[in-house]
């Protein structure tokens, strides 16, 4: 009983990761329908600057330096991603493919940049004692790391939807999702939104970013990639443009790929997830939450 | 240039190339060494394989536009069937190669039946599913077929003699040219035959050719294996030319790899793609050489540690094409033909 506890909420911390990049994708592609493989980038990038921010500052007050890193991290985040929409995107607004094409180079040379600096091989990130231990929860161990990050995917999950569904904003966003055409033809600069949208992904991916450092204790390269494709299959399974499909599905992965890496063999449940992702899109294109 | 003297033109540059391990000159800042020395003959075959392989990308991507975001998956099988059918299996080359062509026809025509039942950006995400599954099985080394990380390297046992030792690189120099002739030839038939136009046709309107009575979905089945087929084939000479599998070609940054290469060189042209995956490895090796040259060590930090990543050269010069010259090196070399042609007859005029 206690190992399928662990395991529920590991898998669902996973899921919790999957999902703080899946909502950026989704958002973006949604609105712009711009498919970002730079959200990987914006992961990594992230999550070194707070692994550096955390190394430059003296270890006396662990929980301060954490949150620091974490502050930076998703200060970083959505920097970049901005930056990115009003350099590399905009110019691009007519040409949809060649948006992809751009994102897709960023990618490529953004993880070859930090691969440079920081080498290939992952760097620890010291995380506050307390993270390190364990909570007993029905007889089950789990590490708190976990729960963290269970709790900050969570929190996010919410302001995110008070977001979309309370503010100005957020209304414009959910109509230009909806209707993108009809938005400009009200007279809206859906442009503004974009960068916001932008922005926001970039800060939830960062976010992701320097959690994701604090789950596995370390930085590592290669990461922002791998977490890019779960994110999209977990994008794709829950529908585009929706984040409380993304918010499902990044539970329903999480758990999949948990329960059978376990209780199967390492590697069923990743495939297993694969397979999930083809079904879905045969028996359902649009996605478990189709919009409109 | 003339379209009668065209072919002429490719046979007689086909043979300089054949006739390239005979010639000692060497072409400095190029290559290092003289043109026959095995490291250059090394790297131009690595060019061939990859230019052959941009240009099967090209038949489904830039043709019946397709995106395909599992290519790197057909590839992958050219060069693990292969190599499984010689080390694990102890075949000998013929059947190997034989297995290879069969599981090369196969396993595109079962996932493309599957994935083209969706499309655009769905069809891209079950390709690229497809393409992860196969990333895990190699990774994962079920019954020790794939070598998992570390991969498969080929023993001298399992090669014929001809294939094996510096001496013989020009042996493999001309299997990797006439795997980019044989690539270039079948695509050049395919998208000049009947289906080829309808692939076009289909990338520009697809509800069209289905109101014409023509089935899409048939048409594009076929470019989907014929190009997997030309990427395996890529892959088996891939392996023979490195001697042995690494699980790099099966990730998903090797697709994006190849989009990069296509595009760099021309979506929708031939030889745009083959320059593509000739210039993109050529840099890729290249560059890896710079980044160790001397001048470079003196540099600041700040500037050698970007210069000394070959895929941030790469990429960053990629977005560049991407936001200034979006027809890539193909577009741009037309476009300068075209300026050309219209200064002529300025000065040919007395």
């Amino acid at each position: 009983m206690s190992t399928i506890l662990l395991l529920a909420i590991t898998g669902l911390g996973l899921g919790a990761l999957y999902f703080l990049v899946a909502s950026g994708l989704s958002l973006i592609w949604g609105l712009m329908r711009v498919l970002n493989f730079a959200h990987g980038a914006f992961f990594t990038l992230a999550a070194y600057t707070g692994w550096m921010v955390a190394a430059a500052l003296p270890s006396s007050a662990p929980w301060l330096v954490w949150l620091a890193a974490v502050v930076a991290a998703v200060v970083a985040g959505g920097a970049f991603a901005a930056l990115t929409e009003l350099i590399l995107v905009r110019p691009l607004y007519r040409r949809p493919v060649g948006q992809v094409l751009v994102t897709v180079g960023l990618a490529l040379a953004t993880i070859a940049l930090v691969q440079g600096s920081f080498g290939s091989d992952p760097r620890t990130f010291a995380i506050p004692d307390w993270m390190g231990r364990t909570t007993a929860i029905g007889g089950a161990a789990i590490p708190n790391t976990r729960l963290v990050t269970i709790g900050a995917a969570a929190a996010t999950l919410a302001g995110l939807l008070a977001f979309l569904q309370r503010t100005r904003y957020g209304l414009i966003v959910r109509a230009g999702v909806e209707n993108r055409d009809m938005v400009s033809a009200l007279g809206i600069d859906v442009g503004r939104a974009f960068t916001l949208v932008f922005t926001i992904g970039g800060m939830a991916a960062g976010l992701a970013g320097i959690l994701g450092a604090t789950y596995y204790g370390s930085v590592d390269p290669g990461r922002g990639t791998a977490m890019l494709i779960s994110a999209f299959i977990v994008v794709v399974i829950g529908g585009l443009g929706s984040i409380a499909g993304s918010a499902i599905a990044a539970i329903l992965v999480g758990l999949l790929q948990q329960f059978l890496n376990f209780y199967a063999a390492a590697g069923v449940g990743d495939f297993a997830v694969v397979i999930l992702l083809a079904v879905v899109l045969l028996v359902r294109p649009g996605g478990l939450l189709k919009l409109s | 240039m003339n379209a009668r003297l065209t072919p002429l033109v490719l046979l007689a540059g086909l043979f300089a190339l054949a006739a390239l391990p005979a010639l000692g000159f060497t072409l400095p800042g190029l290559f290092d060494g003289p043109l026959n020395s095995a490291g250059t003959l090394n790297l131009l075959a690595l060019c061939f394989i990859f230019g052959a392989l941009a240009l099967s990308y090209d038949l489904v991507f830039g043709y019946a536009g397709l995106l395909s975001f599992g290519h790197a998956l057909y590839f992958a099988a050219g060069v693990y069937v292969t190599a499984i059918g010689l080390v694990q299996w102890n075949l000998d080359l013929p059947r190997a190669l034989g297995l290879t062509a069969l599981v090369a026809f196969v396993l595109p025509l079962i996932v493309g039946a599957i994935s083209l039942r969706t499309r655009d950006i769905s069809f891209a995400m079950v390709t690229l599913a497809f393409a992860e599954a196969g990333s895990i099985f190699v990774l994962q080394n079920p019954w020790g077929a794939t070598g998992g990380e570390e991969g498969l390297a080929l023993g001298t046992a399992t090669l014929p003699a001809s294939l094996i030792g510096v001496a013989n690189t020009r042996n493999l120099y001309w299997l990797a040219l006439a795997l980019l002739a044989f690539a270039s030839a079948v695509g050049w038939w395919s998208v000049n035959s009947p289906p080829g136009r309808v692939w076009q046709a289909i990338r520009e309107n697809e509800r069209r050719v289905e109101v014409l009575g023509l089935n899409p979905y048939l048409y594009k089945l076929g470019a989907f294996v014929l190009s997997a087929f030309l990427a395996s084939c890529a892959g088996a000479v891939y392996l023979l030319v490195q001697g042995g599998a690494t699980p790099e070609v099966t990730t998903a940054s090797f697709t994006l790899v190849l989009l990069v290469m296509v595009v760099l060189g021309g979506v929708g042209t031939l030889w745009g793609a083959v320059l593509g995956g000739v210039v993109y490895e050529y840099l890729n090796v290249r560059l890896v050489e710079l980044s160790n040259a001397p001048v470079l060590q003196n540099l600041p930090p700040v500037l050698r540690v970007p210069l000394s990543e070959p895929l941030f050269i790469l990429g960053t010069l990629f977005i560049v094409l991407v936001l200034f010259l979006p027809g890539g090196l193909a577009g741009a070399i037309r476009s300068l033909r075209r300026a050309g042609y219209r200064s002529q007859p300025a000065t040919e005029t007395p």
